[in-house]
């Protein structure tokens, strides 16, 4: 065993908060096992991007300059099989987010490494260890890797607490420059419309799903929403349908929101959903389904008609 | 889908499989319409749509639903090796599939629902060494230039558009169109188009090659501990709601 090589996560010039998680997912392994964490940065600015890495549990961080100014999948790809090819790491880390859908598992395909996605926590019992929980939060797997093959885990953001700035702990720090070619052509990025709702800082949110199809509802949602002194929300589906702006979306691929109350209205929970209201104090969750996963996570569940039981909560409100 | 009254395997590294119904996945759905479109729009060359699953002799009922909407021709691809094929396993037989078709583009879905992986479609694009973009919300394929302008959904709601040429791979989201239903002379007209059963040895692969390819054992499956945790509520709905504005009330002083 050689060593533990966590990939930061960078956003437009950025690292971000998963990147100080990774680190934090490495330390059970790193002390039963005995490895150095290794942190790497990707990217035309990786160098003034490191010292972002200076987190306790760090040993050495490596910055892997590229040409390319912003991510690119085949870019991103090159580099890590490089870094792979170079540094024989036993462990490598990377989130599990859209970025590294891209390229992860193409890594581990062409390189036969031991692989496992969404991982949810490492560890080690006599060799290294991940659990993974499928079918929506409702089985939790172990896996196990074969032994001496470099395996690469993506890990679930919000899985891990996220590492301390530790100055100085970094004893070595490296540029590595090595050139890839993109395979895509980046063409433009588009803002998110940035409505005046910031449902991340909302103590209450009501949250609506897919059943919801009329505006008339969603209007009816959002004055019962405002009754209970929170602010409405949404998951994918009533977003895409185009009943609500985007801003009001809550998953992987809208925002993840952290209410002291989280009052979910026909959403049945898909992982992509779940992850984003993870932090959340107390969930109540309302579903037809008892399947739903949704009911897994919630702390309330009551297995009914959204629209009943939204009709009940504003006739006693009054 | 999983029954939430699912027994665990005897063995313990899964589920016992009277658990689970068996569908065509959600993001495949999605995948499916975005061909049918592509095909529906060529005016120059015809498209056709081939849809290829893993799977057992059960996946066909999902096949021949693609076949209804109006995929031409559906491949299965099955081997006892493939049991307990993790995702690069399946994506190596995956691969070794697409690559008898040599298609122009590759759609798979994001993810599966039951798995949610994330990582069979990009698996298959490192196999085969092909271009891809992960997780698309929007496709505009240009047959003259043979080029891809798609949209990748990131964290947050930010949109990144990228140009990709063909040969291939897409990870298509949900959402990104509405999934048509078949009619039932179309369902009749499905059971006629050719649905054929590969083993590895058609596609000059062996056991040793999923073997070698697996990623990942599954040594135990449990329930987890937050499973099941909510305590539910019963009632009439205006009792659910009395007992939602306690809970309510309680958890936000005002």
């Amino acid at each position: 065993m050689s060593g533990i090589l966590v990939v930061a996560e960078t956003r437009r010039g950025q690292l971000c908060d998963v990147s100080r998680e990774l680190v934090g997912a490495s330390r059970e392994v790193a002390s039963a096992a005995g490895l150095r964490v290794t942190a790497a940065v990707i990217g035309a600015d990786a160098e003034r991007l490191a010292p972002g890495l200076d987190l306790e549990g760090v040993d050495e961080i490596v910055a892997a300059v590229t040409a390319s100014e912003r991510f690119e999948a085949h870019v991103w790809q090159s580099v890590l099989e490089a870094l792979i090819e170079t540094r024989g790491p036993s462990l490598v880390l990377l989130a599990h987010t859209v970025d590294t859908m891209g390229f992860a598992s193409a890594v581990a395909a062409r390189r036969a490494l031991g692989f496992a996605s969404d991982v949810t926590a490492v560890g080690w019992i006599d060799g290294l260890r991940a659990w993974r929980e499928p079918h929506g939060g409702r089985l939790r797997m172990q896996l196990a890797f074969a032994p001496g093959r470099c395996t690469l885990l993506t890990i679930r953001p919000g899985s891990y607490d996220a590492a301390t700035a530790a100055s100085g702990y970094v004893t070595a720090s490296q540029r590595t420059d090595l050139s890839a070619t993109a395979r895509s052509e980046h063409v433009s990025f588009r803002e998110p419309p940035s409505g005046e709702v910031d449902i991340t800082r909302a103590r209450l949110l009501l949250s609506i799903g897919r059943p919801v199809a009329e505006q008339a509802d969603v209007e009816r949602f959002a004055a019962l929403a405002e009754r209970l002194g929170g602010t409405l929300s949404a998951s994918r589906a009533p977003v895409e349908a185009g009943l609500l702006e985007r801003a009001r979306a809550v998953g992987q691929s809208g925002k993840t929101v952290t209410p002291r109350v989280y009052l979910a209205l026909g959403i049945a929970g898909a992982p992509q959903h779940l992850a984003g209201i993870a932090e959340a104090d107390t969930i109540i969750a309302v579903n037809t389904d008892p399947q739903a996963p949704i009911f897994a996570v919630a702390d309330y569940g009551a297995v009914a008609d959204l629209f009943e039981v939204g009709a009940e909560l504003a006739r006693a409100l009054g | 889908m999983l029954d939430p009254d699912f027994e665990l395997r005897e063995d313990g590294t899964g589920v016992a499989e009277d658990w689970l119904a068996w569908d065509i996945n959600e993001w495949d759905s999605f995948s499916l319409e975005e061909a049918l479109r592509i095909r529906e729009a060529a005016v120059e060359e015809p498209v056709e749509v081939v849809v290829i699953s893993v799977g057992k002799e059960r996946v066909e009922e999902a096949l021949r639903g693609a076949l209804a909407k109006g995929a031409d021709r559906a491949v299965r691809v099955w081997d006892l090796a493939l049991e307990d094929a993790d995702v690069l396993a399946v994506a190596r037989v995956l691969a070794a599939a697409v690559a008898r078709e040599s298609p122009a583009l590759v759609l798979c879905g994001v993810q599966s629902s039951d798995n949610g992986a994330a990582a069979v479609g990009v698996a298959v694009a490192g196999y085969l060494d092909l271009p891809r973009v992960a997780v698309v919300t929007r496709l505009e394929w240009d047959p003259a230039s043979a080029t891809a302008k798609v949209e990748r959904e990131l964290e947050g709601g930010l949109v990144e558009v990228v140009r990709v040429r063909a040969p291939a791979l897409l990870t298509i989201q949900t959402g990104i169109n509405e999934p048509r239903y078949a009619t039932l002379r179309a369902i009749r007209q499905g059971r006629e188009k050719p649905l054929e059963v590969l083993g590895l040895d058609d596609l000059g692969l062996d056991q040793g090659h999923v073997a070698d390819a697996r990623g990942a054992r599954v040594l135990a499956v449990e329930r987890p501990a937050h499973a099941g945790a909510a305590e539910m509520l019963t009632g009439s709905p205006a009792q659910m709601a009395a007992r939602i504005l306690d809970i309510v009330r309680e958890r936000m002083p005002r």
